[in-house]
């Protein structure tokens, strides 16, 4: 399969820190990478490089023969919106806004109509099994729905790759699993890949591979029977 | 896993022939590996002549064997204790894992590699029982996440290991 994003010879540093040091991954369609390492090993630098959120001192990132480190900030940011889906740790939603709102909120910036968004919204949030909170505000809803709703809004735009940073790092077992099994299920579904950084192995356990990164550096490790 | 009183434990619900046990456990606990019929003829021997089941009548069918057991008193006793008592929880992985790592550092070779192959292993065990949880009910579920649970904690203790390898080198030098 052919490869959609890839990273090579990142270098990024903060102040002192190396943070990126020579890393570099390469992820395919569809596919469901887990990108796992010790605190401080440089994972989540390695994801906001990938992302284009993070511009690295050196290294190249390319989306479909695309440089995202060429691009000005304007081009990446449009990239972002239509081509990748974000769920965070938390923080992510809107407290402002219905959880409805929020989901329909990147097709809205994409300027599709409300009526229409809200539609494409309602779907993915009954997917996610959220259906029930549609009214309500981030706020008044538990931790496990909030993420809930946080995926179907990255979901939401059709993208071709998600980008997950521990979306279960606030959650308790039982909704963490729940969080990951309907994301893998649904990224699956509409073939969209996902790159999942996380420090828990039963969360890893939902990738189709992993790469390990210590020290900034990254190293794909794959078991052979 | 003591057969015997997997056995037990499914007589108390009322008794059954050899057949319907081994059925019953292999739907049951035998995901992986079914009983052979041998083992649960010679575990019931076995708890009949200990006193722990009788036998209770002979079922009219075709099969070879149609006799059916029950649970005694004594019987009931034995899967209450065996209940009550907890399993030894034994590090069964660590020695093994340790010596390979001691090893290869004294060796000059690659610890690291040694520690990335078993958790590479370890995560594909992990992903399979993760799938199977997926196509599962929710007793496949449990069944799953028990050995997730302790196969993570292998994984924890690979993932510290190799961020301490440095320092168990040096130490291995003094």
């Amino acid at each position: 399969m052919t490869s959609l994003l890839t990273a090579e010879g990142l270098y990024k540093s903060f102040g002192k820190t190396n943070a990126l040091d020579g890393a570099g991954i390469s992820i395919r369609e569809g596919e469901v990478v887990a990108i796992m390492g010790p605190s401080g090993s440089g994972k989540s630098t390695l994801l906001h490089c990938l992302a284009g959120i993070l511009p690295p001192d050196s290294g190249t990132v390319t989306y479909r023969g695309r440089d995202l480190t060429g691009m000005n900030d304007g081009a990446r940011s449009e990239l972002r919106r239509t081509e990748f889906g974000f769920v965070f740790q938390f923080g992510q939603l809107v407290p402002e806004l219905t959880c409805l709102e929020n989901v329909a909120l990147p097709l809205r910036l994409s300027g599709m109509k409300r009526r229409d968004a809200e539609r494409a919204s309602k779907e993915w949030m009954a997917r996610l099994e959220v259906d029930t909170v549609a009214d309500q505000r981030p706020g008044e809803t538990s931790g496990g729905q909030g993420q809930r709703v946080a995926v179907a809004r990255a979901l939401v735009t059709s993208p071709k790759v998600v980008f997950a940073d521990e979306p279960t790092g606030a959650l308790d077992s039982l909704n963490g699993e729940r969080v990951m099994h309907l994301l893998t299920t649904a990224a699956r579904e509409t073939g969209a890949a996902v790159v999942l950084v996380t420090h828990e192995p039963r969360v890893a356990a939902y990738s189709d591979r992993e790469v390990v990164v210590r020290d900034g550096r990254s190293r794909d490790v794959e078991f052979v029977r | 896993m003591s057969i015997g009183h997997a056995l037990l434990g499914l007589l108390e619900g009322g008794p059954r022939h050899g057949y319907d046990l081994k059925r019953a456990y292999d739907e049951r606990f035998g995901h992986d590996r079914p009983l052979h019929y041998g083992q649960v003829y010679s575990t019931l021997s076995r708890l009949l002549k200990n006193g722990l089941v009788s036998e209770a009548g002979v079922e009219a069918g075709d099969g070879p064997e149609r006799k059916r057991y029950a649970i005694t008193d004594a019987g009931v006793t034995d899967v209450e204790r065996w209940l009550g008592t907890p399993e030894k929880p034994e590090p069964y992985l660590q020695n093994t894992l340790y010596a390979k790592v001691v090893l290869a550092l004294l060796s000059g070779r690659s610890a690291t590699e040694v520690l990335d192959t078993q958790r590479a292993a370890h995560l594909t065990t992990m992903r399979e029982l993760t799938r199977r949880k997926a196509d599962g009910d929710l007793a496949d579920q449990l069944i799953c996440d028990f050995a997730l649970f302790h196969l993570e904690a292998d994984l924890r203790w690979l993932e510290l290991t190799a961020a301490r390898l440095d320092k168990l080198a040096e130490e291995m030098a003094r």
